[in-house]
């Protein structure tokens, strides 16, 4: 019994992670532009047909290719801020709201034209570890500590180089750092860049581990948003912590109570974080 | 002179419609077809094996009608229901009334056949219902449907006869579906039977429909540690759900799923599917044949799986699924009720029905006459079990006895010990022949650049 509960706290864990990775992201956007961007799981499911076709027809080896789906990532998502968003981003948050679900449309429409909505999956394997009835793939290993990785990359970006410093100052006031001489359109787009970029990739992950169709990315873009909740807009630790809760949740917390709870108890967590602690777990100041 | 116009016109058409019935000259089978709508490829298939049935038929002359002493040729009339209720029950009494079908055969699913055999009831006319596996048509009061496909509550029953004849200490079984109404009323019903049957059910639990992750299902398996797993709902969940038990190596003795294991497609997921079991309506391998029927001393009709594995792959160039067979076995049952009969008359050959007990290439034939009236309750699920042949995934009938093809591999964990063995094996091999990137340099990479960011943050902090 206590092998089941080990096995369920790593595999939360390591789950936890990628959730993780997702929302922060998400989590980047709000913080910066205070956008809520709603194609923020349309671009991950993007990201596991990238990372599916460099698989299958280029041969690269997932891992690899999480460096390709990245750059495009910041491009497409550089692309779509200066298309979508440029021009509604001192609009109302409806207007960016809007934006960016229309862009969502566009590319679930597309994808659903180009993939249909059929399942697919990257069959790879790292073999398993496994002693007593604890079994560890590889694949959710290696996912969690790209993630890791990921996380700790964009950490040093923001605090210690000065284009990350740019960004920070940007989310904190925009028109005291636009006089700074800080210029905060590119600033803006990149910052919607690296939030795709890192749905992209996040939604690479997931593919490595389980099947997808085009229209995965919805559920996983709502785990995000209750992990940003969670952890804290604004805070991409607390965005891997929130993360970790949620996976924590789905492994461990069921194997008492029927799995089907699990929404149920994940909203009600959204609910009374807004009510008790708007800024989130690890938010500072809201 | 208006009057009499109109009482000699009512008279013309009095004598002809009886002149019509003295000079039937054939037998008028009605259905629909989905020929456009989401049923499309499904229908598509009964209808072409119910086509196949109707010109085995007529090549030889057509039904023999005792009561008309000759042999009446079998006309088919069908329209596009679109794959939707409403339509199906405009044209099912289009069909009765204008059409003047003498028979029905239902559409193909649950649904529309629900739909189709209200119309079939209030006109008192005969419906063969194919493609359709709910229970619930049959508990409305209805006397005028009969079902050739294994009901619902019959799908995964099998599978624990078949862990019993197996294993008569397997006891603790899991059950997990899908949360859709058709795999909810099959596992229902399965876990009654499993109670009633003496095993004990250790987990009963619904997934969400699109499930990928199956991580916190395997988990509570762990925990309950049962000897077998039964459930499923689709393919896409049911194969996900297969490739996860493997990967976590569960140590179960059994599983079987709804509908994954008998779609070719699930040989994807490789080893995963190994031993992996399913129930199917039918399989071109189901050994269905004269001296089963024998052993069970009932009769033998119509023609073999072989004949009819044959003439299908000869008229449509591929083999027949279970729609295919279930689409010709209407047909096939029907006949056999009509020269049972020996007559046309919805009543006699209705008894006919009632009365029928027969073996034949769909296999076994019964229908129930009690509080589910016209239920099927002969014919039963084959289960298939993924086995390898020459290195290759092939499916196998392991059950019932009458229909298998193959003993069943039993407990199916065998295949973590061959498979070690068979790994050192294949490295070897695979060493000579290629070098593939059997090492994870994504893993080490990983590993490493987080490795070197933790202490890049950690000496920047301290």
């Amino acid at each position: 019994m206590i092998d089941v509960w080990v096995d369920s706290i790593i595999g939360g864990l390591l789950l936890g992670l990628v959730y993780g990775l997702a929302a922060i992201g998400l989590n980047l956007i709000w913080g910066v532009m205070k956008v809520i961007n709603l194609s923020h799981g349309a671009f991950m499911a993007l990201g596991m047909f990238v990372i599916y076709l460099l698989f299958t027809a280029f041969g690269i080896f997932p891992y690899f290719g999480l460096v390709i789906v990245i750059g495009l990532g910041l491009v497409l998502g550089m692309l779509t801020y200066f298309v979508a968003l440029h021009r509604v981003i001192d609009a109302p948050e409806l207007s960016t709201l809007l934006a960016t679900f229309s862009v969502s449309l566009f590319i679930i429409g597309v994808g659903t034209f180009v993939f249909t909505t059929i399942p697919y999956a990257i069959d790879i394997s790292l073999g398993s570890i496994s002693f007593g009835n604890i079994t560890i793939l590889g694949t959710k290993v290696a996912t969690g500590l790209i993630s890791i990785a990921f996380t700790a990359i964009l950490y040093v970006f923001l605090y210690k180089t000065r284009l990350g410093k740019a960004i920070r100052a940007v989310s904190m006031n925009r028109v005291a750092a636009e006089l700074m001489g800080v210029n905060t359109t590119f600033i803006l787009a990149l910052s919607f860049g690296i939030g795709i970029a890192l749905a992209m990739s996040a939604g690479a992950l997931i593919a490595t581990i389980f099947p997808f169709t085009i229209l995965s990315g919805g559920v996983y873009e709502l785990k995000s948003f209750v992990i940003c909740v969670l952890g804290g807009l604004g805070s991409p630790l607390g965005a891997l912590v929130g993360g970790i809760v949620l996976g924590m949740i789905e492994n461990v917390v069921t194997l008492q109570i029927p799995t089907s709870y699990v929404p149920v108890i994940e909203f009600s967590i959204l609910v009374l974080i807004l009510l008790l602690k708007p800024s989130g777990l690890l938010g500072g100041k809201a | 002179m208006k009057k009499v116009a109109v009482v000699l016109i009512a008279l013309i058409l009095l004598l002809s419609n009886a002149a019509a019935q003295e000079t039937k000259d054939k037998i008028l089978i009605g259905f629909t077809m989905s020929q456009t709508g989401k049923f499309n490829s499904e229908s598509k298939e009964q209808v072409q094996g119910l086509k196949l049935w109707v010109r085995d038929v007529n090549a030889k002359g057509g039904i023999y009608v005792k009561s008309l002493g000759k042999k009446l040729p079998v006309e088919i009339k069908y329209y596009d229901d679109e794959s939707s209720g409403d339509r199906v029950q405009q044209l099912y009494a289009q069909l009765i009334t204008s059409d003047k079908a003498d028979f029905l055969i239902s559409p193909y699913s649950s649904g529309l056949t629900a739909s189709a055999a209200i119309i079939a009831e209030q006109y008192g006319k005969i419906m063969i219902t194919t493609g359709a596996a709910s229970d619930s048509i049959h508990n409305k009061g209805y006397t005028h449907i009969f079902q050739i496909y294994t009901p619902a509550s019959r799908y995964l029953t099998g599978a624990l006869d078949m862990l019993k004849a197996a294993d008569s200490n397997a006891k603790k079984v899991a059950i997990v579906y899908e949360n859709s109404k058709f795999a909810k009323d099959v596992a229902t019903a399965a876990k009654a039977y499993a109670e009633k049957n003496g095993f004990e059910v250790v987990l009963f639990e619904a997934y969400a429909p699109g499930t990928t992750d199956f991580s916190s299902f395997i988990n509570k398996i762990l925990a309950k540690k049962p000897d077998a797993i039964i459930g499923g709902g689709h393919f896409a969940d049911g194969e996900t759900f297969a490739k996860q038990l493997y990967e976590k190596k569960v140590d179960v003795k059994l599983v079987s799923l709804l509908v994954a294991p008998a779609v070719p497609e699930f040989a994807e997921i490789g080893d995963a599917a190994l031993y992996v079991t399913g129930p199917s309506q039918w399989e071109p391998l189901a050994k269905y044949t004269r001296e089963s029927a024998k052993k069970l001393g009932i009769e033998w009709y119509g023609l073999s799986v072989e004949e009819f594995d044959k003439e299908y792959k000869e008229a449509y160039g591929y083999d027949p699924g279970y729609h295919a067979a279930g689409g010709y076995a209407a047909g096939l049952v029907l006949q056999k009720a009509i020269e049972d009969a020996g007559t046309l008359d919805t009543e006699e050959v209705k008894k006919a029905l009632e009365k029928m007990d027969i073996m034949t290439f769909y296999g076994r034939i019964k229908f129930e006459t009690g509080k589910y009236y016209g239920r099927q309750i002969g014919h039963e699920m084959v289960y298939l079990q993924w086995q390898k042949k020459d290195g290759k995934l092939v499916k196998e009938v392991v059950w019932p006895d009458a229909a298998k093809s193959s003993e069943l591999v039993y407990p199916m964990t065998t295949k973590y010990g061959e498979e070690a063995k068979g790994k050192a094996k294949e490295t070897a091999e695979e060493k000579q022949a290629q070098e593939k990137p059997k090492s994870t340099p994504g893993f080490e990479v990983a590993l490493a650049i987080a490795g070197i960011s933790v202490a890049y943050l950690l000496r920047r902090k301290l």
